[in-house]
């Protein structure tokens, strides 16, 4: 039997190298996965790629897909999925907009029931999947087609037969919250910086980026904040610990059923602040709104770190994964290839990262 | 073993026990899974139950853990008649049992694990977070007490062996102020030297007041370790006999409820 051990350094623990430390870090695959992208369309594209506004030009759609990627991210690290985060961009888009034009509210009052609204919805989502001890898959499965025929039939009573709800940007133009959910940010700034020919500009003088769209900004914020409640906050353990092991995690005294549901509440809220920047963006709504995007936002999850088991995976992966997305849907454009490719590149992507994040499961569970 | 963990006498038989168990019966439906069985526990001692499967040891002990509401009979905590109807009710007052799932996730680190459901916090509001820095040293400090020195508190559980697995969810137990814990067949998956570390921890445990339930089927492991041995049998106690006053052979056959058990050659002292 080992003898009383010295309180000093352990003579077991060999220095990690910066390299192996970075192995066990989540994230690690997304930023690579960033690097060789980069490095790709360095070597393939248009240098205008790489200037301020072909970098605006790719966050912007990363940003709209990353919002929604870092919700599917806490919600996968809880250990469910959520399939009807597209639809539920387009029906949260439809009541957003038929709550705006429709009735003519305020978006003081249209921004706060939206998300309330979709918070309401992604609840049902979870305590159906918690009461019933269903898969989230199947559930949120059936919400997919619920809530997108819900926003046609609803679309074709807002507006007596089409499938598009126009007039927003007329209705909110005037807003004084539209700037903080629409249009660019820091404008100011950058026409200053024009002034100084610190940045591009077109032939009249004014910037050839006008500002930094808010989504971007959003983007920002909203990784920032989902990275430490997971790393620094009571809650963010409760989020691993849940989709770790659920009955571990409860028998722990973690509240394992409300952290899950307000997870789902989480997701949907992202998938309602999507439909408000980019309806506001397009100042109207459609029935396609968010098509598809709950397989790329859990795409650009998984290639952040996410196991499909739960319990492991960071926001900081997500927001970099769905950077890789917007890189490469754009990029395409970019270089001389057929921008069809995209599609292969994406399940290429989906297939590396799912192989290499099992192999950093085993790697950080050790060799046991 | 240790020398501090060799033999010694089973503390004092004054100390009023701090659990005590009257004939507690269990029925499920037409089923009597326990019928009649006392047990009780003091602070600082090792107190075994054995038996052999489905002698009513996991039915007793979720019992005595809150999980299960006894049919007949009572639990005193500290003198005070208990009326546990969760585990949580029996972890307020200081009754931690860990059962072999060990309550622990092999992805989250140590520190992460260690105070899963009870993060300290630091900072108010919207600013409150956990208190990172205190959470590691003080699971580096518990783990020490248990002879356990961590590599990096940052280490995933699944790093660890299960006997270190075992130490953590023990050290978890009694740095929340377990004055009992339960500990249900801590050794049965576990190798030789990974059981005899978990023995001593258990003796350090000890060591400290607390008073241990040991859960066994294996009478090596609890002779190595145990103050006081219960045995049951078909839902009932068989006797307690304390250290010393009882041989191995005794108690193996006693948990075998007298029936012979099928000698055969290499069964050694006519133990297995």
């Amino acid at each position: 039997m080992r003898g009383s051990p010295p309180a000093s350094a352990d003579e077991r623990l060999k220095t990690e190298s910066l390299g192996t430390r970075l192995m066990k870090r989540p994230e690690l695959g997304a930023i690579a996965g960033v690097v060789l992208v980069t490095i790709f369309f360095l070597i393939t594209a248009d240098q205008a790629m790489f200037t301020l506004s072909g970098i605006v030009n790719f966050m912007t759609p990363a940003a709209q897909l990353g919002i929604l990627a870092i919700g599917a991210a806490l919600l996968m690290i809880g250990g469910e999925f959520d399939l009807s985060i597209g639809s539920m961009v387009a029906f949260s888009g439809l009541f957003f907009a038929a709550a705006t034009v429709t009735l003519g509210l305020p978006l003081f009052i249209t921004i706060p029931a939206t998300f309330v609204f979709a918070a309401l919805v992604g609840s049902i989502n979870g305590l159906i999947v918690i009461r019933s001890g269903l898969p989230s898959f199947i559930v949120t499965l059936a919400f997919l087609f619920i809530l997108r025929g819900l926003s046609l039939v609803g679309l074709k009573l807002a507006t007596g037969g089409s499938t598009q709800l126009r007039g927003v940007r007329d209705a909110t133009e005037d807003d004084l919250l539209a700037p903080f959910f629409s249009g660019d940010a820091f404008k100011g700034l950058f026409t200053w910086l024009a002034e100084r020919g610190w940045v591009e500009t077109f032939g009249n003088g004014t910037p050839k980026v006008p500002g930094i769209p808010v989504e971007i900004i959003w983007f920002l914020i909203i990784a920032a904040l989902a990275t430490w409640v997971l790393l620094r906050t009571r809650v963010g353990n409760w989020i691993f610990a849940s989709g770790g092991d659920p009955n571990a995690a409860t028998n722990s005294g973690v509240p394992v059923r409300s952290v899950k549901i307000s997870l789902f509440m989480v997701t949907a809220c992202c998938a309602a602040m999507v439909a408000i920047i980019t309806v506001m963006d397009a100042g109207s709504t459609d029935a396609r709104r968010g098509f598809q995007k709950e397989f790329e936002a859990i795409i650009a999850a998984v290639i952040g770190g996410c196991l499909l088991t739960g319990g492991y995976g960071s926001a900081i992966g997500a927001f970099f994964g769905a950077i890789i997305f917007g890189m490469v849907v754009i990029g395409l454009t970019y270089t001389g290839f057929d921008q069809d490719w995209f599609q292969v590149f994406l399940g290429g992507m989906l297939l590396i990262a799912v192989l290499f994040n099992n192999a950093i499961c085993k790697r950080v569970i050790g060799g046991r | 073993m240790e020398q501090e963990s060799g033999f010694r006498p089973s503390t004092a038989s004054n100390v009023p026990p701090i659990v005590e168990m009257k004939n507690i019966e269990k029925h499920f439906g037409n089923i009597i899974a326990l019928a009649g069985v006392s047990f009780d526990v003091r602070s600082g001692e090792c107190h075994c139950l054995l038996g052999d499967n489905g002698a009513g040891k996991s039915t007793f002990i979720k019992t005595m853990s809150g999980v299960h509401q006894p049919t007949h009979g009572e639990l005193l905590f500290e003198g005070k008649r208990m009326d546990f109807t969760t585990p949580r009710d029996a972890m307020e007052v200081g009754i931690a049992t860990v059962f072999q799932d060990l309550a622990m996730i092999p992805l989250m680190s140590v520190t992460r694990n260690f105070f899963m459901g009870r993060e300290p916090t630091v900072g108010r509001g919207p600013f409150k977070r956990m208190d990172i820095a205190r959470m590691n040293t003080e699971t580096m400090g518990a783990m020490r007490k248990m002879g356990i020195n961590l590599r990096v508190p940052d280490q995933a559980v699944g790093t660890l062996s299960g006997g270190e697995r075992q130490a953590v969810a023990i050290a978890r137990a009694v740095y929340f102020g377990a004055k009992i814990l339960i500990l249900d067949e801590p050794t049965s998956a576990l190798g030789v030297r990974q059981t005899s570390n978990v023995l001593a921890t258990v003796d350090r445990v000890r060591a400290q007041g607390v008073g241990v339930v040991f859960i066994s089927h294996n009478v090596r492991h609890a002779l190595a370790v145990g103050d006081r041995f219960t045995v049951l049998n078909r839902g009932k106690t068989l006797g307690t006999a304390r250290r010393g006053e009882i041989s191995p052979e005794e108690l193996q056959n006693m948990m075998a409820g007298g029936q012979e058990i099928v000698q055969f050659e290499g069964a050694q002292g006519g133990t297995v």
